[in-house]
């Protein structure tokens, strides 16, 4: 084993052409034989894409604007002008920026522990990371009631200790809400995609910086960190555009205060039916996210670069050192507080008779109580909607099983175009319109779907099979982000000897880059199986009722006044966690032949 | 060859499970027999109705009836809207009087003189040309938590000025009209008992008795309301939540837990409409539809489905709702076209006054 890669970027060189910008060469090289190659891997994602995302997107555009009498022009220019709107905007993109920062600096730290040691309970810690990531935010701020709120746990401390009369910590209403909400949701994908990306990185780099002198902080510095750039700049991408197109967090643990470009589409849509100020407001959210990607593609196309990956089982080792002991039982410990400290009350809360009027003061006394569990299965028996929990399950995992399919179905091809060359053109001009999903407002989409699926060629108006496709427009650019960078790291000349050995590309397809890039996969897989389990909004744009998934069932119930309503909702979603980490840590464990470990 | 057998493992994989997960999807009906036609009703997220209800009318029309719920009232009444070249169905349920004047203006009801409107009240029947008729009533009205104020020997609030005294300080928590439909109901109630002038003032006096803001119905009740996990005693909800409070509470209670101010003024109602889609197929079909659900069958199983009252003045009430349910005797009416016309103005001004 050689540490020569290190000094391998291997960049190919540029072709002259490549910056004139001429019609002509670029059209040539558009139609070579390698774009021709890359076309067919396209065509799969470029249809699903255009059909359900693109197709349905400008319908609503074009009517929304043809609503207006001035067209597309004043009512954007009204909203850059506005006073009240460009408030928005600079909230929208100051609250994004830093709720990434502290998820970035909550996150790298659990990510170097999850990449390089191994400890017990490991897998178990990072399923728990993810459940923050599926649950609705309306359980979310129940979490964090039961936690901060004004009887929460932690006021009723302090009040205790220091004899208050009045709850010291208040939070909901607060920016602070939205940045912990942030963060609490967002971490898992710093862990998942740095973490993993990082336990494949080689030792030995690091070891050689050692070596050579360099002390532990430059070696951090200018070895690992530049090594881990691609995966910390599409993990701290997926985090920002999340938290830039943010709705329920602000909303609901924000306050009527504070509006994201996301809420006020849906104030100026729902509530004042002004369609050509909401497309508007669409259409700036969606230059900012191309412009936020392009530079991404950019960038990432300079960072990246092959590397020999290694099994983690050479990577990892036990936590041996006092150093090192000392760091996990710092970092553990903190991400545990943070991230499981609200689902632990809520789960506590689901099985806790609550003394009317006594808030949570009354886990003082016990109360144990299986009530809301039981309730589940009997209280609404006879509504034409009622739902057993089992059934509600079921349907939950449906849903997700056919996300994850058709997510990496469409993915693999388009992560592999992506990885086949970087500087083509054409993946190019494709890369970046792979992200536009994420950052498009669920609002907008969600009337688009309506007003262009609804008729041949394509009627989907009552499928239940739209829910699907809606959540996989969300999961396919984490599965792509997840693959592109593993698959970009395989160094070509492997596929090149392979080819040479003449192995057709089907075969260095399967030999070669999935089992190279199997975790990846695993990733992508977690990731769209997540999205899909907690994803509401989608599911509410044409509903059949009859179908409800576990975060509808939860919404029936925690809209509805009364404590056996409430208890219920946290009892549901309580299920919600309890079949979503088991869920994660199946596809952990999934093993296809030799891929996933190697 | 090996591939090929992978690939289309897959793809059977693939398909089976799709199946698994749709069981009866729309697009594969149970072969219908020749009489039994479809009904479409789209609705809001709300909507609940007992099984044997539905049935009964699918049984007597030869008929099988489909729901689409399509998000909150706001969201499922712009989704009619924009479909509205092709329906998304024949009828449409659960459209409010915050709402009616935008349905109306972009025409996407066919009129109906149903022969039962002649049993309904006149106050509810908002829409002269029946393109939009009532079926239900509900009232938005602030409600208090009674434990907290016999604890401490005082008198709960009993009328909206009420709201503005000192020793109701720090106590109430309401809803912005700009996200939520209470909160919209109450903003609009007081516009309606104060005036147009005056309503900011009270406002005003309520930021100096520090009224708390949220954005939803949910935050409010269940995180700020002192019944709950808040510290607040008032709470803007509906006339029906003590009923929802003895029904589901977690042990039997005797009496609500909860009280409702209904003094005049203190209450706005909402009334919701049922409508034929322009375009339908099933006119006649949905015309018994929409009779269906002005007979006292249907009215008398919404009450206990969905807490919102029947308009026909035969349908009987439970017994939980004849002790326990709030009915203001001098509810707020407001008339559709000034809501429409005033709603932006007015939570822009209601927004100025009380969150600047």
């Amino acid at each position: 084993m050689s540490s020569s890669h290190l000094t391998s970027p291997a960049t190919p060189p540029r072709s002259p052409n490549g910056r004139q910008g001429r019609l002509v060469p670029i059209l040539n090289q558009i139609v070579s034989t390698e774009n021709i190659k890359l076309l067919a891997l396209w065509a799969a994602p470029l249809t699903f894409l255009t059909l359900f995302y693109f197709y349905p997107l400008g319908s609503i555009l074009r009517l929304s604007f043809a609503r207006g009498e001035s067209g597309w022009a004043a009512p954007i220019l009204t909203a850059l002008t506005s006073p009240s709107i460009r408030g928005v905007i600079w909230f929208t993109l100051w609250q994004a920026t830093l709720s990434t920062l502290l998820t970035l600096i909550i996150g790298l730290p659990g990510a170097y522990l999850l990449a390089r040691y191994q400890f017990r309970g490991k897998s178990l810690f990072q399923a728990l990371s993810g459940i923050p990531f599926v649950l609705p935010t309306l359980v979310v701020a129940a979490a964090f009631n039961a936690l901060l709120g004004p009887r929460g746990w932690a006021n009723i401390i302090l009040m205790d200790i220091f004899d208050l009369s009045v709850p010291p910590i208040r939070i909901i209403n607060t920016i602070t809400a939205i940045l912990i909400a942030h963060v609490f949701y967002n971490t898992t994908i710093v862990l998942r995609m740095v973490g993993d990306f990082w336990s494949h990185l080689n030792p030995q780099f690091t070891q050689s910086a050692r070596l050579l002198g360099a002390n532990s902080w430059q070696t951090l510095r200018h070895v690992t960190l530049p090594l881990l750039l691609p995966a910390i700049t599409t993990a701290s991408l997926l985090i920002f555009i999340f938290n830039f197109t943010s709705f329920g967090v602000i909303l609901v643990l924000g306050g009527p205060r504070y509006a994201t470009m996301e809420v006020e589409i849906y104030y100026q849509t729902i509530s004042l039916f002004n369609l050509p100020l909401a497309a508007a407001l669409s259409v700036l959210q969606l230059i900012f996210t191309l412009v936020l990607t392009i530079f991404y593609t950019r960038l990432s196309v300079r960072i990246s670069r092959p590397l020999s990956l290694r099994a983690r089982r050479i990577t990892q080792k036990p936590l041996l050192t006092w150093r090192n002991r000392i760091l996990a039982a710092i970092i553990i410990p903190t991400l545990l507080v943070l991230l499981t400290a609200p689902l632990f009350a809520l789960t506590t809360r689901s099985f806790t008779r609550l003394d009317p009027g006594r808030g949570e003061r009354v886990l003082e006394d016990g109360g144990f109580t299986l009530d809301f569990y039981q309730a589940l299965s009997e209280s609404r028996r006879g509504a034409l909607f009622y739902v057993p929990p089992i059934k509600a399950i079921g349907i939950s995992l449906g849903y997700a099983t056919t996300t994850v399919v058709l997510a990496l179905a469409l993915g693999l091809p388009a992560s592999w175009a992506l990885a086949r060359n970087v500087r083509s053109s054409l993946n190019r001009l494709l890369d970046p319109l792979l992200m536009l999903p994420l950052g498009t407002s669920a609002v907008t989409l969600g009337l688009g779907f309506i007003i262009a699926l609804n008729r041949p060629p394509i009627d989907l108006r009552a499928s239940p099979l739209l829910i699907p496709i809606a959540h996989t427009l969300v999961a396919f650019p984490f599965v792509v982000r997840s693959l592109t960078p593993a698959l970009r790291s395989i160094q070509p000349r492997l596929r090149q000897a392979a080819s040479v050995l003449g192995a057709s590309p089907l075969r260095i397809l399967r030999f070669i880059d999935l089992p190279l890039v199997g975790r990846a996969v695993l990733v992508a897989a977690t990731f769209a199986f997540m999205i899909s389990m907690g994803e509401f909004g989608a599911t509410a744009i044409v509903s059949r009722p009859e179908y409800p998934t576990i975060p509808v069932v939860i919404y029936r119930f925690i809209t509805q006044p009364g404590g056996l309503n409430y208890g219920q909702a946290l009892a549901m979603s309580t299920i919600l966690m309890a079949v979503t980490a088991t869920g994660m840590i199946a596809i952990e464990r999934f093993r296809i032949a030799e891929i996933g470990e190697f | 060859m090996k591939t090929n057998c992978l690939l289309h493992k897959f793809l059977v994989g693939f398909f089976l499970l799709l199946c698994a997960c749709t069981p009866s999807t729309p697009e594969t009906p149970v072969e219908p027999s020749p009489e039994i036609r479809t009904l479409t009703v789209m609705t809001h997220d709300s909507f609940d109705v007992s099984e044997e209800i539905v049935r009964l009318f699918e049984a007597e029309h030869d008929a099988e009836v489909i729901f689409l719920k399509t998000g909150d009232t706001g969201t499922a009444l712009t989704r009619a809207i924009l479909a509205k070249d092709a329906p998304l169905a024949d009828v449409f349920y659960g459209i409010d009087n915050t709402f009616l004047s935008r349905a109306l203006d972009e025409d996407i009801f066919e009129p109906y003189e149903s022969v039962l409107l002649a049993e309904i009240p006149d106050e509810f029947k908002i829409d002269p040309q029946n393109r939009a008729l009532p079926v239900d009533f509900g009232d938005v009205c602030p409600n208090y938590d009674k434990r907290y104020f016999e604890e401490r020997g005082l008198n709960p609030p009993k009328t909206l000025e009420d709201l503005i005294k000192p020793e109701f300080d720090s106590l109430l928590v309401v809803q912005n009209p700009a996200t939520s439909s209470p909160g919209l109901a109450f903003l609009l109630a007081t516009i309606g008992h104060f005036g147009e002038d005056r309503y900011l003032e009270f406002w005003q006096r309520l930021v100096e008795n520090n009224v708390l803001v949220v954005s939803n119905w949910e935050t409010a009740y269940y995180s700020e309301f002192s019944r709950w996990g808040g510290t607040r005693p008032i709470v803007i909800s509906y006339g029906s939540s003590p009923p929802f409070e003895v029904i589901f509470a977690e042990e039997e209670v005797d009496e609500p837990p909860t009280g409702v101010i209904t003094s005049d003024g203190a209450c706005f109602r909402q009334i919701e409409f049922v409508g034929i889609l322009k375009g339908t197929q099933n006119r006649d079909l949905a015309e018994k539809w929409i009779d269906f659900m002005l007979s006292p069958t249907f009215q008398e199983d919404m009450p206990l489905r969905m807490y919102v009252f029947p308009v026909h003045p035969e349908a009987h009430l439970d017994q939980i709702f004849m002790e326990y349910l709030a009915i203001p005797e001098k509810p707020i009416y407001l008339s559709i076209e000034k809501i429409s016309a005033n709603r932006e103005n007015w939570i822009q001004a209601w927004t100025e006054t009380v969150l600047r």
